[in-house]
């Protein structure tokens, strides 16, 4: 079971996730430093490197956030070896005040910052899109179109960033970090490199002075970002990742960047449209190759431009438009900004049929509209929506129904800001609606902060923050910081289950291990804490009755910040699955059901997967399937009809 | 290369609910097809729930490759349903008269079904829906099959010897064991060939 990422027959052809073809790409440059901080849909290229690091020697971390990652890999920049970057869409905003500045100076050896997207949200708590600050702060921008050019595109790269001394944003999207196909591999090279930091010559010597960002260098070291721009959109004018397919003049033109080129591709197949219509499929979107995108203006009246995200491409081939009307001529464009498709949300291939249908006139009808009335029909009975739940055993569907509990127990409505993890669901009935304030990471305790300072104005209301281990060292503790220095009345909970879980486990520097598996040195968050004045209470949310106690006692003993930290183990950690602390079984004769009074609590309120209600019997039933003998249902059934038994 | 399959591309959908194993039993009919000179997109959505929610694959193998990660709508040629009622959420998109489907009888509650605000159809309607939308509908009870085996994970395997049982798609027990084997550790490849050949059998049990 060795890493593929290791094959190394040139030519050799396998399937690979779009993340692992990314990894790859950066092998194949000979990558040296990697960091990131795991977020979907990025995670896997710092994990599949991790585990290659000591194969290729590597240095891979998973740093405590994206700013942090952002630099650590720019120190392998400034020392001379090809360092790499990756996060998701958000991860680029926690970067941005150190991308900006290393994209202003230049950099040494090559750095690639890999962002990885999630146009339609799928797993993230926003659409964000990271290709404007490409043209904000100038430097070049990527976007691959398949799995093979995940892997080149990749590679390249790190060429482009050291021809050109800048750092390079490649940026993908869920349907190619998240989707898989053929890549051909190509050789991985021999290298050997060594570290040094040259320093000795002038602030303007990029590759040997110091890398200083003084008020009075910027002007010059802008102009020399702007000469690299250029250069870059020289190299584009000629990039095989820019192709044309289709007639000369054709009806329309349709300009697609990213894993949109694939739903162009198939809409037009699927339309029997080629003939008509041209692709000019772009991957070279930050700086835009003028002459190219010149030359296709001007032979094409009506522009489609199909790209995930903001408006990015449409907005700048506009104003290039516009800055060479006299050549290219008047142009109609369409895209998410006049409606041919939709504004939000990711694009596929049956969008973009409809949007080509709406300009072209043509039709289409998948299955007939018996079939798909048929279909709609039984789907509504027959298939109701999965509602997102915690899994069986997870420690914060305790912890909600605590926090649940107390603020009710409490009376002065008291509520809860969450933050970025599965905890997130706190919002979701399975959480029981608990959470009411849900944002960035880090931003539950800062809101919390400003929230307890707030009784000045009559605000009588008790406020908690949530957050997990890994987000507390990411982005909590600076805002917790604030609340203590500020004095601020608000309870932090710390949902510690050993792990960056959301993601797959990463650790981070509360877990005694680094990416590559090596034993590291643990931050242990209750001595952080106490270190920063602050009481600090610590419990397992498995045992409710003493949670619930300490939680009390800390809502009625306000005016100062407090933090209570509730430790469990994810249900899924490799360390727990497959273990059952308890054989959970069910005493038929206890359970009173619908005469109980309960109201079918432990199914209709706790709502574990693993108890069902059994229709026939009218009783509660473990599914021995899905129970993980977490034993907490045993403490919420009123008549004790739930029975935590000795694991077999 | 000679095209053995169906139809180009041949448009295959395995769904099941998270935890079912569903994205290795897409990879491993992905790697079987590649392995034979076949390109293969695959696209799935995983994320935002590791447990308990709809996951599905699309797989597109084709003899010339470059289609989208998802497929368009009513084009699926052979669905593999690891749970019923997801069965029929993908036949709602992507199904169309002539689809196939292949499905594992063993319900997964819904969080909205256990706490009565849904109601989880009964088994004998299920089939009948299945069946008058789709062209050929097998059924068989994976998971107790798997369950057998020591864990009910296993049926994502079984589901895949099942595929190949079909002869839609080049699947030979040879290239399924070169896949598997550099796919799991070693001591688990053994279960998984029973797997899949308790898989390859169940086709045509009711």
């Amino acid at each position: 079971m060795s890493s593929i990422l290791l094959e190394n027959k040139k030519g050799f052809e396998a399937l690979l996730m779009g993340n692992d073809a990314i990894s790859r790409g950066a092998l194949e440059a000979g990558v040296s430093v990697v960091t990131g901080y795991p977020g979907t849909p990025s995670s896997e290229i710092v994990e599949q490197l991790a585990k290659v690091a000591h194969a290729r020697n590597l240095y891979v971390e998973w740093s405590v956030n994206e700013k942090v990652a952002m630099e650590v890999a720019a120190a392998g920049s400034y020392a001379r070896l090809r360092s790499m970057c990756v996060m998701k869409q958000v991860g680029v905003n926690v970067a941005a005040d150190s991308l900006l500045h290393i994209a202003e100076y230049g950099i040494r050896g090559a750095m690639v910052l890999v962002s990885c997207e999630d146009p339609g949200a799928l797993s993230s708590t926003n659409e964000g899109d990271s290709r404007p600050y490409a043209k904000m702060m100038e430097f070049p921008l990527l976007e691959p179109g398949d799995f093979q050019e995940a892997k080149d595109m990749a590679k390249w790269a790190f060429e482009l960033s050291e021809d050109i001394r800048s750092i390079i944003m490649l940026r993908s999207v869920t349907r190619l970090s998240h989707a898989s196909g053929n890549v051909t591999m190509g050789e991985l090279p021999v290298v050997s490199p060594g570290a040094r930091f040259e320093c000795s010559g002038t602030p303007m010597d990029q590759m040997i002075g110091p890398i200083l960002a003084f008020p009075t260098l910027i002007d010059s070291q802008r102009r020399r970002q702007l000469e690299k721009l250029s250069k870059a959109a020289a190299a584009f004018e000629k990039s095989p990742f820019n192709t044309y397919t289709g007639p000369e003049k054709p009806e329309l033109l349709i300009i697609a960047s990213s894993a949109c080129q694939l739903y162009v591709r198939e809409a037009l197949s699927i339309l029997d449209l080629w003939s008509r219509v041209g692709l000019l499929k772009l991957g070279t979107t930050w700086p835009l190759p003028q002459k190219l995108l010149g030359k296709h203006l001007s032979i094409n009246e009506r522009v489609l431009i199909v790209e995930e995200g903001t408006p990015f491409l449409e907005d700048n081939i506009k104003v290039l438009a516009a800055e060479n009307a006299k050549q290219v001529g008047i142009k109609t464009f369409f895209g998410r900004k006049d409606g041919t498709l939709p504004p939000v949300n990711e694009l596929n291939p049956d969008l973009l049929i409809n949007g080509i249908n709406h300009i072209l006139g043509t039709t289409y009808q998948p299955v007939s509209d018996a079939y798909s009335s048929k279909a709609k029909r039984i789907t509504a009975v027959g298939a109701p929506d999965r509602e997102l739940t915690f899994c069986p055993g997870c420690p914060h569907r305790a912890s909600f129904w605590l926090i649940h509990d107390v603020f009710k127990l409490d009376n002065r409505s008291g509520f809860l800001c969450g933050d970025i993890g599965c905890y997130s669901l706190g919002a979701a009935p399975c959480g029981f609606s608990t959470i009411k304030i849900l944002q960035a990471m880090g931003s539950g305790t800062g809101m919390a902060s400003g929230f307890g300072k707030l009784d000045q104005f009559g605000m009588e209301q008790p406020v908690m923050a949530v957050c997990g281990d890994s987000t507390f060292f990411h982005a909590v503790m600076p805002a917790l910081v604030n609340a203590v220095h500020n004095q601020s009345d608000m309870i932090l909970t710390v949902l510690d289950n050993s792990g960056t879980a959301m993601t797959g486990f990463q650790p981070h520097p509360g877990t005694p291990v680094g990416a590559t598996g090596i034993s590291l040195p643990m931050v242990d968050i209750e001595k952080l804490c106490r270190a920063m004045g602050i009481q600090v209470e610590v419990s397992d949310p498995f045992d409710l009755k003493g949670t619930r106690k300490i939680m009390l006692d800390l809502l009625e003993n306000g005016g100062s910040p407090r933090v209570l930290i509730l430790k469990q183990p994810c249900a899924l950690s490799p360390g727990k699955k497959g273990e059952k602390k308890f054989e959970m079984s069910i005493d038929e004769t206890l359970c009173l059901a619908d005469q109980c009074g309960c109201n079918r609590f432990c199914t209709r309120v706790f709502k574990c997967p693993g108890l069902i209600w059994n229709t026939e019997k009218k009783i509660t039933q473990i599914d021995e399937v899905l129970c993980v003998g977490c034993g907490v249902c045993a403490d919420i059934c009123p008549t004790g009809a739930i029975i935590a038994g000795e694991a077999r | 290369m000679e095209n053995a399959l169906k139809c180009d591309p041949y448009n295959l959908i395995i769904a099941g609910v998270g935890g079912q194993g569903n994205v290795l039993a897409s990879r491993v009919v992905g790697d079987m097809m590649i392995h034979q000179g076949y390109k293969v997109t695959i696209g799935e959505t995983f994320g935002a729930s590791q447990r308990g929610g709809s996951v599905m694959s699309h797989l597109r193998i084709s003899a010339r490759g470059g289609f989208s990660p998802q497929m368009p709508k009513g084009k699926a040629n052979m669905v593999v349903a690891l749970e019923p009622m997801e069965a029929i959420r993908v036949l709602g998109t992507y199904g169309n008269p002539q689809v196939k489907m292949l499905c594992n009888t063993r319900p997964i509650q819904s969080v909205g079904v256990i706490c009565g605000d849904q109601v989880y159809p009964e088994a004998k309607q299920i089939v009948q829906w299945i069946e008058s939308l789709t062209a050929d509908a097998k059924f068989f009870d994976t998971t107790h099959e798997a369950a057998k085996l020591g864990n009910p994970i296993f049926g994502n395997i079984m589901a895949v010897g099942a595929l190949a049982a079909t002869g839609d798609l080049p699947m030979s027990l040879k290239v399924f064991k070169d896949i598997i084997s550099k796919k799991i550790p070693a001591d688990k490849v053994e279960v998984n060939l029973k797997a899949y050949q308790i898989g390859r059998s169940l086709i045509g049990n009711r």
